[in-house]
């Protein structure tokens, strides 16, 4: 048992006492420190209170004759019950002060207000020096007024209006259990005369005709797409198609390309605007040094090795979209040859076939069999003999 | 007296059909009660509405289309460029509409201080307890809000196709499509395809001004009404116990109050968007899947899932011929669904340990439920260095560390971290109640010496005064569960057999660790007591205090 209970049952007791709802509720009822001590009497919440305000059975006329909102006229009366606000502020030179400070605020409001709707005309925009200055000068006179809206409110609360505490009573969320119970029986003569629990029949049928209803919206969306199929697997690289330098789609030769160290983007000739295809298809390529690259001699994909005839003169071909999640891995250390992406931090050896060296991939970067055509323009030789991009569940 | 005639006549016209009288009077003289951490939910509540009437106003404007056009506007450095409709109506908005600047940049700085607010409200109301019953399903209420805003966020800021925010998207694809046995399909039907298609901004749009935002609207407006309806909780102190409101009436004071407020926070978003750029979509020029900027950064909200991706370890298997990527759907599902899944079961959690199914009205201060305050510290530093992650290439950078450091710093962080919190978390808030005890029980040095009679020398110490003993007694007897009670254990009662029920008396334990609590020198309680050391906080604490003044010891 916890320390914190030295004295025996008596935890026990409250408990009991608290979940009947205990009898010193009695607390509390002080109003304000400065509000008038007279209003303590009556400060819960809109009960009726006392023999002034009679009870009135639901659904029978009002006994008032004529309403109105004003406290005056009301429904109590004659016999008013006491003021629970004071009516005016209990230091009149103080308020008389703040008085001025809130009007002057609100005219200061109102003059920015003006100096907003001034600027829009004054300053135009479509030049980045007009909206530089439009922005300024709507959003400072905007700023000015609503600052001054908001101080010249706080201070009318705090300095003009008489300072006011209440005190309002709280009654446990549970309702009393005749409550509860006439609410049981309410319910129950409801579902007696629906009839729905003594036809099971009926309510079976009425559950088995909406499901499909409840279903259909969901059907409906199977047309917001079509289904993956195997175009996840390939890219619009085959071969023949010339790599075209990114940003200027100039095809490019090896000897263009010679300085080691070097890496550009490249993407597939007549793809250079389709937005689908370059999200697979963006590629980079590398030069390196003679005897830089860790090759392999196979037609085929080898771990941490990079495959020697899919090169053209010490320059490989990578695909740039991260194995990760996607991004488009665009940073290149030359020293170390490492590719880097900047969305989560995945390194990739270009050297040793784009292995994985840190950060959450799992794959190296597939690379592209590249060669060069009949006038000598660097080409792919094919797709990717992998698919490229973050893994999917029918990847194997 | 004429503005009072008019409201007499417009009153008594709209109570002619209506009929209000007396529930608008109530209305009027409902009590709110004043603390400065209640004004974080009003930030959220107006945030939200300056969302709604920036929002209205740029959609008038923006054209939710990726279809591809040349740009002619006015910003000279992407004219001829090639850019989808949404990107050139972003621009256009930006510098070809009066104004329009401006609105954009308070929407995405309320966005933000939307999600912050929301973030920081949710704080105080878990270290003050004020989601315990009756309130549960305000919590749940709010963590769905939480959840449904990082969605709106995300996908408004995807909107303008811009470069940065076109590598949120595919992330968001590469996401996905990483998701066991659906994840393709999921990807290749929200974007209609292959990314990026020609339909994500559209759908992502509606989703952004109608859906989402309708579902906000009709939350908050259930969260206001239980919050209204159930009455707000309130801090301890002198006068305020579990059964009343104790604060100024909605009329006119809480009005006028929350209506200053509303210009305050709409100033300070105006303040911020005047002064401080946010989101320069032209700086990062539209969007093409073949580049990537480094350092590229999301929304705050979103850090902490961009941190859980960082940090993972590159974990991937096949299994039977199908890919489990771990190293992404697990960092994308499991840090928030370990950090919302466990608030949303934690208030339930708590009373079943406690066995405390009482109604609370009155506030818990963090220190007083130590195991909670840790427990939410601890989540807190989990969240944070995953969010820290989220920017770990930022702080690489300007701390002038390695990069990998900070990934393992994480990668070790994340559990280290938590368990540090807990046990200095638990450590402080039982020193803070002993210090608490010590000020109940001997009252406050005072820095003056004196001379007893006898030679000896005592410090004076002065009572503490009636407002902050209130709240200094606002710590409550923790209610013993029903083994306790039968002081038979041998025989537990039901509820409490089995391997649960030893799990949950273990838990209890430690969920109910505390200082003792006061115990003002029973010789002395002589019936001079008063009863206002228990006046604060009513039927939490039986305990002590009966017919024993706390604070008169010094005197004696």
């Amino acid at each position: 048992m916890s320390n914190s209970n030295p004295s025996g049952d008596s935890g026990d007791t409250a408990w009991q006492e608290y979940l009947t709802g205990g009898s010193r509720g009695a607390h509390g009822q002080s109003a304000g420190h400065q509000a008038d001590p007279s209003a303590s009497a009556s400060t819960s919440s809109g009960e009726p209170e006392g023999p002034s305000a009679p009870r009135r059975v639901i659904g029978t006329p009002s006994p008032a004759t004529s309403r109105t909102m004003l406290p005056q006229a009301g429904h109590h009366g004659p016999q008013r019950p006491p003021r629970e606000l004071p009516p005016g502020p209990e230091d009149p030179i103080k308020a008389k002060k703040a008085e001025r400070i809130v009007a002057t605020l609100f005219i200061l409001a109102f003059l920015a207000g003006l100096g907003f709707i001034a600027s829009y005309e004054i300053f135009g925009a479509g030049s980045l020096t007009k909206v530089l200055r439009s922005n300024l000068a709507l959003g400072g006179t905007l700023s000015l007024s609503l600052l001054a809206l908001a101080a010249g409110a706080t201070i009318w609360v705090r300095n003009v209006m008489p300072t006011v505490e209440l005190t309002e009573q709280r009654h446990l969320l549970a309702s009393d259990p005749k409550d509860k119970e006439e609410f049981k029986e309410t319910w129950e003569e409801g579902t007696d005369a629906s009839q729905f629990v003594k036809r099971p029949i009926l309510r079976r049928t009425l559950i088995a005709a909406t499901i499909p209803l409840g279903v259909a919206p969901i059907i409906l969306l199977r047309d917001t797409g079509p289904l993956p199929g195997k175009s996840l697997e390939h890219t619009v690289w085959r071969n023949g198609l010339r790599l075209l330098v990114y940003g200027t789609n100039r095809p490019i030769t090896p000897a263009e390309f010679a300085s080691p160290g070097s890496i550009i983007s490249v993407v597939p000739e007549g793809f250079q605007n389709d937005d689908d295809a370059l999200a697979k298809a963006a590629t980079v390529i590398i030069k390196f040094r003679p005897g830089q690259m860790v090759f392999t001699t196979e037609n085929h994909p080898v771990p941490n090795k990079v495959v020697e005839n899919w090169t053209v003169e010490n320059i490989v071909a990578y695909s740039k979209i991260c194995t990760h999640v996607g991004c488009p891995a665009a940073l290149y250390e030359q020293t170390t040859h490492h590719i880097l992406c900047p969305c989560h931090q995945s390194t990739f050896d270009a050297a040793q076939g784009a292995r994985v060296l840190f950060g959450p991939a799992t794959r190296p970067l597939p690379q592209l069999p590249i060669g060069v055509d009949s006038q000598g323009f660097l080409i792919a030789t094919g797709d990717f003999p992998v698919p490229v991009g973050p893994s999917y569940w029918e990847r194997s | 007296m004429s503005i009072d005639r008019a409201l007499a006549g417009t009153g008594t016209w709209l109570d002619d059909r209506l009929h209000g009288a007396r529930g608008f009077r109530w209305l009027l003289r409902k009590v709110f009660p004043d603390h400065w951490s209640f004004l974080l939910g009003e930030v959220v509540l107006y945030s939200f509405i300056i969302l709604l009437l920036t929002g209205t106003l740029l959609t008038f404007w923006f054209q939710p289309s990726m279809t591809s056009v040349i740009y002619h506007g006015s910003y000279v450095p992407l004219r001829g460029v090639r850019m989808s409709e949404a990107y050139a109506s972003t621009l256009n908005i930006s510098f070809d509409v009066r104004g329009g600047l401006l609105i954009r940049q308070i929407h995405h700085w309320a966005a933000d201080l939307f999600m912050a607010g929301i973030f920081a409200h949710m704080i105080r109301i878990f270290f003050t307890g004020a989601y315990r019953k009756p309130r549960e399903i305000n919590w749940l209420i709010g963590i769905t809000l939480l959840t449904l805003g990082l969605f709106e966020g995300l996908f408004g800021y995807s909107l303008p196709d811009d470069l940065l925010s076109g590598a949120g998207l595919r992330i968001l694809e590469g996401v996905t499509q990483s998701f066991p046995i659906v994840g393709t399909y999921l990807a290749y039907f929200l974007f209609g395809g292959p990314f990026p298609g020609h339909v994500i901004i559209p759908r992502l749009y509606i989703i952004h001004v109608l859906l989402v935002p309708a579902l906000l609207l009709a939350l908050i407006t259930a969260h206001l009404f239980l919050m209204f309806y159930q009455k707000h909780t309130q801090m301890p102190g002198k006068g305020r116990t579990n059964q009343n409101v104790v604060g100024a009436p909605a009329f006119p004071y809480f009005a006028a109050k929350t209506g200053a407020f509303f210009f305050f926070v709409f100033a300070v978003l105006t303040i911020a968007a005047t002064f401080v750029q946010i989101n320069p979509i032209w700086l990062y020029g539209p969007y093409n899947p073949v580049a990537m900027s480094a350092g590229s950064q999301p929304d705050f909200y979103m850090g902490v899932l961009e941190g859980a991706l960082r940090v993972m370890p590159a974990w991937q298997w096949v299994f039977f011929g199908h890919t489990f990527a771990f190293n992404v759907f697990v960092p994308a599902l499991l840090p928030l669904g370990i950090v919302f899944g466990g608030a949303a079961l934690w208030p339930f959690l708590e009373q079943w340990i406690t066995g405390d199914k009482r109604e609370h009205h009155l506030n818990d201060r963090p220190r007083n439920a130590p195991t909670r305050t840790a427990i939410g510290i601890s989540v807190i530093t989990f969240y944070g260095i995953l969010w820290a992650e989220g920017a770990n290439d930022i702080i690489a950078v300007h701390l002038d560390i390695p990069l990998y450091w900070t990934t393992w710093g994480a990668r070790v962080g994340i559990f280290v971290g938590p368990a540090i919190a807990y046990w200095l978390t638990k450590r402080i808030c039982l020193g803070l109640q002993r210090k608490d005890n010590h000020l109940i029980e001997h009252g406050v040095e005072s820095g003056i010496i004196r001379q007893m009679p006898g030679g000896e020398f005592i410090e004076e110490t002065r009572p503490v005064d009636d407002d902050k003993l209130a709240v200094l007694l606002s710590r409550a007897q923790v209610p013993a569960l029903p083994s306790a009670e039968t002081g038979k254990p041998e025989v537990p009662p039901s509820g409490m057999r089995g391997g649960l029920g030893r799990v949950r008396e273990r838990w209890y334990k430690v969920l109910t660790e505390a200082a003792p609590l006061p115990t003002p020198h029973n010789g002395h309680g002589d019936g001079h007591g008063n009863g206002h050391a228990v006046e604060g906080n009513g039927h939490d604490r039986p305990a002590i205090g009966s017919g024993t003044s706390a604070h008169d010891e010094d005197q004696h």
